[in-house]
């Protein structure tokens, strides 16, 4: 057995998984907030990353200012998303709904592979060195880089729904709309602040990733890969979603691992999560964390 | 805008606060139609005004559209798909229907929704905040304070708001409301579903913040003798129009009110059927 390679790969899981935890809460953000499932969750890393790329190659810009201008123009750009196609949605059936984001989602494929091409294209280096050593181990400074950026986000998270008006104001809204309203909070206000943030999120995982794969459409299989974790951690809870997260990043690997040691029947990473998510939901059909209302009348 | 009841004059107790001088009223109702998914009518011609600093309280059977009425003052019609479609509502000299429930709240209207509708999933305090959502002054802390002063049993209670008692959960929406520190109050049936104590402390807080705050009450009631006994005022609807008001003094005395929403009544008991023939031929109007 391959201990150096299982190690490896177990960080390699922690790492990835911890990302995937990112885009898994600002894909619950929005779940819980207005109750639409968004299949293009994937598509803003895509566009998050290209907008980035563009300003750090075309522009010449330096990353500590390009990487905000993104930032800002995801924010925008959720917002739009949310005013312009969303909100006539609302009060319509889930299925339509969901149909609405299926559509954005192949629209912001073809016009990314439009503009930029189909080639993956790699970032400017960002940081001096390329890898760091620690516990012997090189590890490369953009996965220590990303995990740091995913754990910051997974904080800030806490801090924003525990802390922050506006925060309070969402949980609120998912709770129940017609009491927030009744509490002077402007549902539309928060439906379109949660597009906002989770777009821009999606954009820092977008990013991260961009930095250490390169920037192409395979980036947009994130949105895909989603799916087991919040599911595994149960679709509203934002809690569920960074333990989903990293339970399928690391189960991915340990598949890898297996699969490569004894198997040798190759794709093993990609279909795992989703058997393990078919064996947690026989078990607990509401996710690991998904929560069931209290009931007291 | 006269109605039957009105030139009765007031009874002691209530008198200092009722014959003070006729000033503009805080909110006024003008004949609203309130109608529901374009088709339903429930409020048909609905009045009522609500002098400043007063308990008011808004009486009727269920269905009588009561909840509509509050609902139409507060906006919070436009989430259930209801719309005011005729009349004014009046709040301090403006005219607020049409305006969105969250603009509704920072211009000083708060409902407290019946069935308490606390965020069951947050706790005490987070509640608590959540109600001074449309504030931005330094001084929400001392509020929580202060509303933790009026119901110190909260204070306690540090887990889930979810797993509160009944009570417990009531006392929390009023005081969430206090958050707010709104002009007017729109109470919708506080006491629905305590035990009878509990209504009582319920009611004597209401009371407290009308005094103490100087807040004004619109309270819809089914328990209309405590109700009468809190409120200054009060109006008697039946499908969707007031059909009676005066001080809650003359309400309470007056025969019909005793016979159809305090009991007793002035003679023996009536058999169903009699009662029946009777309201169908007093019904008010």
């Amino acid at each position: 057995m391959n201990f150096e390679l299982l190690f490896q790969l177990l960080i390699n899981g922690v790492i990835v998984g911890a990302l995937y935890g990112v885009v898994a809460m600002s894909f619950v953000l929005i779940y819980k907030a207005s109750r639409i499932v968004n299949f293009a969750q994937g598509e803003f890393l895509l566009i998050g990353a290209w907008t980035c790329w563009w300003l750090l190659t075309s522009w010449q810009l330096p990353f500590w200012i390009g990487f905000p201008i993104t930032l800002a123009f995801m924010m925008a750009f959720g917002i739009l998303l949310q005013v312009v196609v969303l909100r006539p949605m609302i009060g319509e059936p889930i299925i339509s709904v969901i149909m609405v984001t299926i559509g954005l989602s192949i629209v912001f494929q073809a016009l990314m592979k439009w503009i930029f091409g189909v080639f993956a294209k790699p970032f400017p280096p960002i940081f001096a060195s390329q890898t760091m050593s620690i516990f012997g181990l090189d590890v490369q400074t953009v996965y220590i880089a990303s995990l740091v950026v995913s754990l910051l986000i997974m904080a800030g998270f806490g801090w924003f729904f525990k802390y922050s008006k506006m925060g309070l104001a969402m949980r609120a809204t998912a709770f129940d709309q017609q009491v927030a309203q009744s509490l002077g909070i402007s549902v539309r206000q928060v439906f379109a602040m949660s597009w906002a943030i989770s777009a821009m999120v999606s954009a820092v995982a977008g990013v991260v990733v961009g930095v250490v794969n390169g920037v192409s459409s395979a980036l947009s299989f994130f949105g895909i890969k989603v799916f087991p974790a919040v599911i595994l951690g149960g679709l509203d809870s934002v809690v569920g979603a960074v333990l989903g997260g990293l339970i399928v990043g690391l189960l991915e690997n340990f598949a890898h691992f297996i699969d490569s040691q004894w198997l040798n029947w190759g794709n093993m990473y990609e279909i795992a999560p989703f058997y393990v998510l078919i064996i947690i939901l026989m078990i607990k059909p509401y996710g690991l964390f998904g929560t069931k209302d209290i009931e007291r009348v | 805008m006269t109605h039957a009841a009105t030139a009765v004059p007031a009874a002691p107790k209530s008198a200092a606060q009722a014959t003070v001088p006729a000033r503009a009223p805080l909110l006024s109702v003008n004949n609203i139609e309130v109608v529901y998914n374009d088709v339903i009518l429930v409020l048909r011609g609905l009045s009522l005004e609500v002098p400043e600093g007063e308990i008011v309280a808004l009486l009727g059977a269920n269905g009588a559209g009561k909840s509509t009425t509050l609902k139409a003052i507060s906006g919070l019609l436009k989430t259930e798909d209801g719309e005011v479609t005729r009349g004014d509502i009046t709040f301090a000299g403006e005219r607020i229907n049409g305006i969105d429930p969250d603009a509704i709240v920072r211009r000083g209207i708060f409902q407290v929704m019946e069935g308490r509708r606390i965020i069951g999933d947050m706790t005490c305090q987070e509640n608590l905040r959540l109600g001074a959502f449309t504030r931005s002054d330094g001084a929400v802390k001392n509020d929580i304070d202060m509303v933790y002063h009026y119901f110190p049993r909260l204070k306690e209670r540090t887990g889930l708001a979810g797993y509160l008692s009944g009570g417990e959960q009531q006392m929390l929406a009023i005081g969430r409301a206090m958050m707010a520190r709104p002009k007017l109050i729109l109470m919708d049936e506080p006491s629905m579903g305590l035990s009878p104590l509990m209504v009582k402390e319920v009611f004597s807080i209401i009371q407290r913040i009308n005094r103490d705050l100087g807040v004004t009450i619109l309270l819809v009631e089914q328990n209309a003798r405590m109700a009468l006994q809190a409120a200054v005022r009060g109006y008697i609807m039946e499908s969707g129009k007031v059909v009676l008001d005066g001080t809650a003094e003359d309400l309470k005395n007056n025969e019909d009110v005793k016979e159809f929403y305090l009991g007793g009544g002035n003679e023996e008991r009536k058999s169903f059927k009699n009662l029946k023939s009777f309201k169908r031929r007093k019904r008010w109007i």
